[in-house]
């Protein structure tokens, strides 16, 4: 039998930008380390989110590129070494910009879906 | 943006990363194991829900990346690799393709460079011919083109021009040229420009001989004036007739016929005084060839019309043009569409292309094999995250570049190849240039044929990897092949070689024949031990009236030499030019206009003597004497075609005809019919004159003595030049044999044959590898099985009959396809080859044989194996 072709990040393109929006907000709260990230998300989420722990570095890479966010090693207070990450003001910019756009979105999609004209 | 400073610090940021993701990992172990897990437990709990280390470390760094280029790179990097782990693989592979590319790289610059290359003259595209009708080709005669060009208005220029042979004097001695004679306005319809000194114009022409000015070509003052800049005013003699050096053409312009190299051009006035012969009064001398600018947004339809409506009212005003027409193409090769050397260069290229065909089923089919063994590899990838599509890119790019290569070298070898032949000289003294090399065009033609044949033969396997089941290939190292028993992949790419081969064998056999053939083809000449001294006597200075008495005295010193056993002299001979073309009119004729002409016949001028000299037998009535002289009646000899068109049955010796009012003969022999241009040629009608007589008032300057000798060629060359010389020390002669002449004519049919046997070869070499490799694959896949029969008590002729079966099958199904096909192509061939068919019996026979013979020898060293199996040694394993 042949398998079914492995699942590919690229697949969950949905989400990628819902987990950038997500990441950058908790970064807005305060800087953290990928661990910590997830580990919020997670809390945060109520667990109702299954985000595979790893989605996570991708996607930070992608915003250290695109200069949303910067990252610095450091040492935990668990006394780890870890690279704790900053929002930087682009990416205050990109995420108060996304979030808005989403809001838009959610509301059109809600009005769509509310069952008021049927 | 930041990309130049990424470069070098990615480095560093894919250790981070990495780094980044081993703390997250330690972070999330310790964790678990807080909260009570063992390490062990703990480690691959965090790996789990951590997802694939690898695959998200690759799409984090694909974010620094032009992931495109660089995996692409990368691909390309590991499939070279992959290739120098397994030489002989790789070079296989290369030179199969270079074989394939090689050929059609070889084949196409010659179609390019003869063919589709357009004249090397400025705006090539507005450039036409004014054609004669259908049945006289290109030829025009000189009033006809002055009425053309006056009267008709499509065109914004008309020029004429004709070749013109000529002996030219450096310093003291005389060397054979060949030039253009050329109607005024030629350079300036052209539009091109001389590299120094100036061009002769429409304004220089004020009739006859009042343009004595001469234009070489480039190499021409190179070679025999040293580049010297002031040769501008210089004279120069052609056949002792004086012309003054005006300019210099540019070094890329070589005149209007393709291959052909002029050596310069003169106006078409002054020709008359350097050949003695008025090629310009006669409105049925069709002398000249006509090339015309068109007027924008003139079609070649509306011109072709246009000038039939001139021609018309010139058939009203002059009988001579009665019937006449006109038809516009394409000036040079492009546009000729009947080309009989276009037929044969496109049959040849598809025959190329088959061979590519073949070579690349043979690495289809090789490639599935390696897929196949390396299975293992590829399932390990797969499995530990690599995505079908990478594989897939991974296979083709390696597939890819191994045709890339193989073109390379194929170009490359195919480069020096065509080297040699652009500096053959096949056409004697007449200058040619093959500009065959390849250009950019042709490399182009090449890097596409490659990677389409890369992507054919790369992507069969691909099949494979995409139906992979994982788990099962790891457990059995190679990747599922498809079922013995239906009709595979595997089958069809051995078909298809098997089926290209016997096409291939059969060009290749009916080329063989058709040589053969052709050189037992009836002469009417026997030209063994006949040596031939050429030499135009208005080179020395003599016009055609002067000539007779050098002729005699030449022939007369030839015949003094010891050792020979017959000599002649005549103005030409077949298959070295000669030979005039003259309407004939049935006696009693007394319009000689060429409507009412019964046919065209070729013309010698020969002594006594020259049918027993050249071997041709006189069937009826009696040869020449010298007193078969200018004041005694004119007679002739023909040939029977000549006889049978105008005489049918009767006997033609007593018969008469005419050639104009003035050349009336009565016919005294008939000889046999024979070849005078080539040896695939139609029966012409051929009628030999008395030298003595000329063709009605014309006396020919030209002297070609033949000499019947047993002595060595050479030593008779050296009596022959020496007696010669010392006669006439202002003629060049040239010497050589007339077999070997001959032998030049035939430089097509033997090329032809070569060409088709090298690709016959190449396709059965193909064929052969294929159908080993498919028995020895079968022999080997079924050892256990074959081992388990034999020791059941099966026979030999079992084991043979069930390993060999399906590989004979297909070598029999296919060579029967391949010879229907070749059948089938029975007309393509014919434009490659004369007298021979694929229908020929002999050439069937030969190719069940060489396909019998090649099945033999590629199934033996398998049915061999096959019938080495010890069957108890296999249980045991």
């Amino acid at each position: 039998m042949p398998t079914s072709p492995g699942k590919q990040p690229e697949q969950r393109d949905l989400f990628r930008g819902a987990l950038e929006m997500m990441i950058l907000r908790s970064l807005r709260r305060q800087p953290m380390h990928g661990y910590a990230l997830v580990q919020h998300i997670k809390q945060r989420s109520k667990d109702l989110l299954q985000v595979e722990e790893g989605s996570l570095y991708p996607a930070l890479q992608r915003m250290l590129r695109d200069n949303l966010v910067k990252a610095e090693w450091e040492i935990s207070a668990s006394n780890r070494k870890v690279r704790t990450y900053r929002i930087t003001p682009a990416g205050i910019k990109h995420l108060e910009h996304e979030v808005s756009s989403f809001e838009q979105m959610l509301k059109g999609i809600n009005l769509v879906l509310s069952p008021a004209d049927f | 943006m930041h990309w130049f400073k990424q470069l070098f610090t990615r480095r560093q940021i894919y250790s981070d990363l990495s780094e980044e993701i081993q703390q997250h990992l330690a972070e999330k172990i310790a964790a678990l194991m807080a909260a009570g897990m063992s390490p062990k437990e703990a480690a691959s709990a965090a790996r789990r829900e951590f997802g694939n280390v690898t695959s998200i470390e690759e799409s984090g760094r694909e974010a620094w990346t032009w992931p495109r280029a660089e995996s692409v790179l990368s691909d390309v990097k590991f499939a070279l690799r992959k290739l120098k782990q397994s030489p002989g693989f790789a070079t296989t592979t290369i030179l199969t393709l270079a074989l394939g590319i090689g050929a059609n790289v070889v084949v196409f610059s010659v179609l390019n460079g003869l063919i589709l290359r357009p004249l090397d003259v400025p705006e090539p595209s507005n450039l036409f011919q004014i054609m004669h009708g259908k049945d006289w080709g290109g030829s025009q005669s000189y009033r006809d083109y002055l009425d053309y060009r006056d009267r008709d208005a499509s065109f914004s220029g008309m020029l004429a021009y004709q070749y013109l042979r000529a002996g030219v004097r450096v310093g003291k001695t005389v060397a054979q040229s060949w030039g253009f004679d050329v109607s005024g306005n030629y350079f300036d319809v052209l539009g091109v420009q001389p590299a120094f000194g100036h061009f002769f114009h429409a304004a220089d022409e004020h009739g006859p001989a009042s343009a004595p000015y001469i234009v070489l070509s480039y190499d021409f003052w190179r070679l025999h004036f040293d580049s010297n800049p002031h040769v501008l005013g210089e004279t120069i003699e052609l056949n002792q007739h004086p012309l003054t050096v005006i300019g210099v053409a540019r070094k890329d312009f070589h005149g209007t016929e393709p291959l052909f190299v002029a050596d310069y051009w003169i106006p078409l006035v002054n020709a008359t005084q350097v050949t003695g012969f008025d090629d310009l009064p006669y409105r049925d001398h069709y002398a000249f060839t006509v090339l015309g600018r068109l007027k924008p947004r003139v079609t070649p339809q509306q011109a072709t019309r246009s000038l039939n409506i001139v021609a018309a009212q010139m058939a009203k005003e002059d009988p001579k043009d009665d019937g006449l027409t006109a038809l516009v193409r394409l000036a040079g090769p492009a546009g000729d569409e009947q080309d009989p050397t276009k037929k044969a260069l496109l049959g040849i290229l598809l025959l190329a292309m088959l061979v590519l065909l073949a070579a690349c089923a043979n690495l289809a089919s090789i490639f599935a094999a390696r897929a196949t063994d390396r299975g293992g590899e590829l399932a390990i990838r797969l499995a530990i995250g690599a995505s079908r599509w990478m594989i897939l890119r991974q296979l083709l790019t390696e597939a890819v570049i191994v045709s890339i290569v193989g073109a390379a070298v194929g170009s490359f070898f195919a480069r020096l190849l065509l080297g040699v032949l652009s500096r053959l000289q096949i056409f004697g003294d007449f200058p040619t240039h093959f500009m065959i090399l390849p250009d950019g065009r042709v490399y182009l033609v090449a890097l596409a044929l490659s990677i389409a044949s890369g992507i054919f033969f790369g992507l069969l396997p691909a099949r494979q990897v995409w139906k992979t089941d994982v788990v099962q290939a790891i457990k059995t190292g190679c990747l599922e092949t498809e079922s013995f028993r239906r009709l595979a992949v595997r089958d069809v790419l051995l078909a298809v070689q098997i089926v290209v081969c016997t096409l291939l064998v059969t060009a290749s056999l009916v080329g063989v024949r058709g040589l053969m053939l052709a050189l037992h083809v009836p002469l009417a000449i026997q030209p063994e031990q006949v040596t031939l001294a050429q030499a135009d006597l208005r080179m020395a200075g003599y016009s055609g009236e002067q000539a007779l008495p050098v002729q005699k005295r030449l022939l007369e010193a030839a015949q003094a030499i010891p050792g020979v056993s017959a000599a002649a002299v005549s103005d030409g001979v077949p298959f070295l030019g000669g030979g005039g073309d003259w309407f004939v009119y049935r006696w009693g004729t007394t319009e000689f206009l060429p409507s009412h002409m019964a046919f065209d016949a070729l013309s010698f001028l020969i002594s006594p003597g020259y049918l027993n000299t050249a071997g041709t037998r006189l069937l009826a009535g009696r040869d020449f004497t010298w007193h078969d002289a200018g004041g005694s009646p004119r007679v002739a000899i023909v040939n029977q075609t000549f006889a049978r068109k105008l005489y049918g049955d009767k006997s033609a010796v007593g018969q008469r005809f005419a050639l104009w009012e003035t050349a009336k003969y009565e016919v005294i022999g008939v000889v046999e019919d024979g070849k005078y241009g080539s040896v695939s040629e139609d029966p012409h009608a051929a009628m030999f004159l008395p030298l003595a007589q000329g063709i009605g008032e014309v006396m020919s300057p030209s002297a070609t003595i033949l000499v019947r000798s047993r002595l060595p060629q050479d030593q008779i060359a050296a009596a022959l030049r020496q007696k010669l010389i010392a006669i006439e020390p202002g003629a060049p002669f040239t010497i050589r044999s007339w077999a070997d002449a001959i032998d030049l004519s035939m430089i097509v049919p033997r090329a032809v044959a070569a060409v088709l046997g090298v690709m016959g070869l190449l396709a059965a070499m193909l064929a052969v590898t294929g159908v080993f490799g498919m028995a020895s694959y079968s022999v080997s896949k079924r050892r256990k099985e074959q081992g388990i029969r034999m020791a059941l008590g099966a026979q030999p002729v079992d084991i043979l009959r069930s390993t060999l079966h399906r590989p004979l099958l297909l070598l029999i199904g296919g060579s029967c396809l391949g010879l229907l096909g070749g059948v089938l192509t029975s007309r393509l061939l014919a434009h490659l080859v004369s007298f021979a068919t694929p229908r020929d019996p002999l050439v069937l026979a030969g190719v069940l044989f060489v396909m019998t013979f090649l099945g033999l020898v590629a199934t033996w060293v398998p049915a061999r194996r096959a019938l080495g199996i010890d069957p108890s040694r296999l249980l045991r394993e």
